[in-house]
């Protein structure tokens, strides 16, 4: 289906709150969100989570014969899919352009950099050689999707294991992986795509945008760089304009947080590794938590508790005292009891009769209190039983007459009535709109 | 080819250029006569022609106009004789139409798309001859086709390629210098004000040449621009003896 458009108030807000250097999640300019990579059971398979963006990366291998102007080169093939599950946005036939752009940064990413050594996927020279196919699938779109799919294709690479492979004279023996232990393929480095969004003309710059900073963002710099420092890719797009100093200062940027993210996957890989020699449980059904609260087991959320309690008494320390509100419950017949004072009478909102301002605000406690108490259907049943005359009357004059059915209510009517004066002053802007409705 | 020396010890490339030389520009605007604006323009070995219609109606669907601005479609596509060996599929794979959508990037930054709503303005670049540098070839056609059609634009868009060999950047690559695998840059530029209509680049360059790197095509990039000028200049000149001025 069609995406939905942006609306202009959120669109607008997003750029008020960049300008500001506020972000929708509380990320300073510079952070990335959240990256947890887990591994499937089998050598090469990977999810990557950046943030909510999800990514599923699984490597396998082919003999085939090479290609005929590289002999001695193994291929290597990558291939990301937009699954429709990711957006509904997403439909077979509509992704050509965003699919085109991943596709081919990603490539030259990992293919133009040389991070694998195709020499060393070499078995017979000009005869059989090794495909390794890299497939990437976006299982959910929330932004960035070419750093999450960066990540996930270079871990499962670094994680993939192919079977080993001798050859003695023509012979060439396969040996499966009970024969002989798979091999890891050889990589020089990592490279890792860093994604920066451009606002405004270029004012204003975000790393790691999130889906909704995408669609109001002008264009989009990646820059792939490896823990060298080397830059492996820079790819500008949208309609941005450039200046020289923004690409360099973003390519410091991207050198800073291209180390944390090889320190994190090769954390992510040895842990994986360990559990595997040590007998350990591995796999999604272990690694991916559910995040319902009946689950059996949930991830921790990370939220830093260590000075609450001085921020809860600030925030105590500041604010007003809550203003005092007494309501005794009334019994008004055996069975029908009220408390507090309900709701304020809107009938006759729709009426702008413009009244000016009152001063006295006894008055119109007094006046509101009448209205609310023509509401209560009580009563009106218990008026038959009183002394005092009653008038009733629909007419949208000031003057009102206060309904006085026992002394109870006398009671409570200063009670509340002391009460509102207390609240009104508060309430400034509230004043206004009660005193047109007083008026009915 | 990996004995091949890019940079010799005198600072001699292997076509005899030095670092920051770039190879014969020669163009020519008003090559069709049917297209509202097409150019021609020789790089050293690289041919490329760019043919420009529009501002015309939105072809297809009516729904795909924008309110407020021109619709940019661009199309890539080399010939298959282009290249040493024979291509299979001149246009539709990959290559071709992330060219495509690049250049598409390029002028809906540098044509004033808003003195032309709800219309389309067409560029389609053809590649006859592949020497290295086809971006920056197919962007300086398509610059001069636009001129030649009268479509109002901000500024030139002036392309050229850079490279890096023996700590020295090398400007204007060609197909040798690019298949021996070392980074390669790809920068179109406004020359007026310097900014960065498009940056690309491949294969791995440490971050403390990038700014060499830039400076070497920003560089290229406003001498490309001055050949391209001259041409322009010429051309009105010749048009305007032809009319009779």
């Amino acid at each position: 289906m069609k995406e939905t458009p942006l609306s202009n108030c959120e669109r607008r807000f997003l750029l008020r709150a960049i300008e500001e250097k506020k972000r929708l999640d509380g990320r300073q300019t510079y952070d990335y969100r959240n990256i947890k990579i887990s591994f499937g059971t089998d050598y090469g398979c990977c999810v990557v989570e950046l943030g909510k963006t999800r990514v599923l990366g699984q490597v396998s291998c082919e003999l085939v014969s090479p290609k005929l102007n590289r002999a001695t080169e193994g291929i290597l093939f990558f291939n990301l899919e937009l699954s429709q599950m990711a957006a509904p946005a997403f439909e077979p036939g509509r992704q050509s352009d965003l699919l085109v752009k991943l596709n081919r940064l990603l490539e030259r990413c990992l293919r133009n950099s040389k991070c694998i050594d195709t020499e060393s996927l070499c078995v017979v020279a000009g005869e059989k050689v090794w495909q390794i196919r890299v497939d990437l699938h976006l299982l959910n779109h929330d932004g960035n999707i070419i750093d999450a799919a960066s990540i996930a294709a270079i871990v499962a690479l670094c994680h993939f294991r192919r079977p080993d492979v001798s050859v003695q004279g023509d012979e060439v023996t396969l040996y499966t992986p009970e024969e002989r232990d798979p091999v890891p393929l050889s990589i020089h480095h990592l490279p890792i795509c860093v994604s920066f969004a451009f606002f405004q003309q270029g004012t204003y710059l975000l790393v790691d945008p999130n889906e909704r900073e995408e669609r109001v963002m002008d264009g989009l710099l990646v820059i792939a760089m490896n823990k060298h420092r080397e830059i492996c890719t820079i790819q500008s797009s949208g309609g941005i304009m450039l200046l020289k100093d923004q690409v360099l200062r973003c390519s410091k940027i991207a050198g800073v947080k291209v180390l944390e993210i090889t320190e994190l996957i090769q954390k992510a890989l040895e842990n994986d590794q360990k559990v595997r020699k040590e007998g350990g449980k591995f796999g999604f059904a272990e690694s991916i938590a559910s995040q319902r609260i009946t689950a059996f087991k949930m991830e921790k959320a990370p939220i830093d508790t260590s000075d609450v309690e001085e921020k809860a008494e600030e925030i105590i320390a500041e604010a007003e005292p809550p203003s005092e509100v007494v309501s005794n419950p009334v019994l008004w017949t055996p069975g029908t009891a009220q408390i507090g004072e309900g709701l304020e009478n809107s009938w006759g909102d729709l009426e702008d009769s413009a009244k000016e301002e009152e001063d006295a605000d006894g008055t119109d406690g007094a006046v509101i209190l009448g209205s609310t108490k023509m509401d209560t259907g009580v009563e009106v049943s218990n008026i038959g039983s009183q002394d005092a005359p009653i008038v009733l009357s629909d007419s949208e004059e000031e003057e009102m007459i206060i309904l006085e059915p026992d002394k109870n209510p006398k009671k409570i009517r200063t009670q509340t009535i002391s009460a509102k004066q207390e609240k009104a002053p508060s309430k400034k802007p509230v004043k206004k709109r009660k005193k047109k409705r007083a008026a009915n | 080819m990996a004995g091949l020396e890019l940079l010799s010890d005198q600072g001699y490339r292997v076509d005899g250029r030095r670092a920051g030389e770039l190879r014969k520009i020669q163009a020519r605007m008003g090559v069709f006569a049917q297209a509202d604006g097409s150019a021609y323009i020789e790089q050293g070995n690289t041919k490329a022609l760019a043919v420009v219609y529009g501002p015309h109606e939105i072809r297809g669907s009516r729904a795909r106009a924008l309110p407020d601005r021109a619709l940019v479609n661009c199309q890539y596509s080399s010939a298959t004789f282009s290249t040493g060996e024979r291509k299979r599929r001149p246009h539709g794979d990959r290559k071709s139409c992330e060219m495509g959508l690049q250049l598409r990037q390029t002028f809906e930054a540098a044509i004033l798309t808003q003195l032309h709503p709800r219309s389309q303005i067409d560029i389609y670049v053809q590649v006859l001859q592949a020497d290295g540098g086809t971006y920056a070839a197919c962007v300086n056609a398509a610059t001069l086709a636009v001129l030649d059609a009268g479509i109002p634009m901000r500024d030139f868009v002036c392309a050229c390629s850079a490279g890096f060999v023996d700590n020295t950047a090398l400007a204007d690559l060609s197909h040798v210098e690019e298949a021996a695998g070392g980074p390669q840059l790809a920068l179109a530029l406004l020359p007026a004000s310097g900014q960065i209509a498009l940056l690309e680049m491949d294969a791995r360059l440490h971050e403390d040449h990038l700014e060499q790197v830039l400076e070497a095509a920003a560089r290229a990039a406003r001498d490309v621009h001055t050949l391209l000028d001259r041409v322009v200049r010429q051309h009105v000149r010749e048009a305007s003896i032809l009319l009779g001025d």
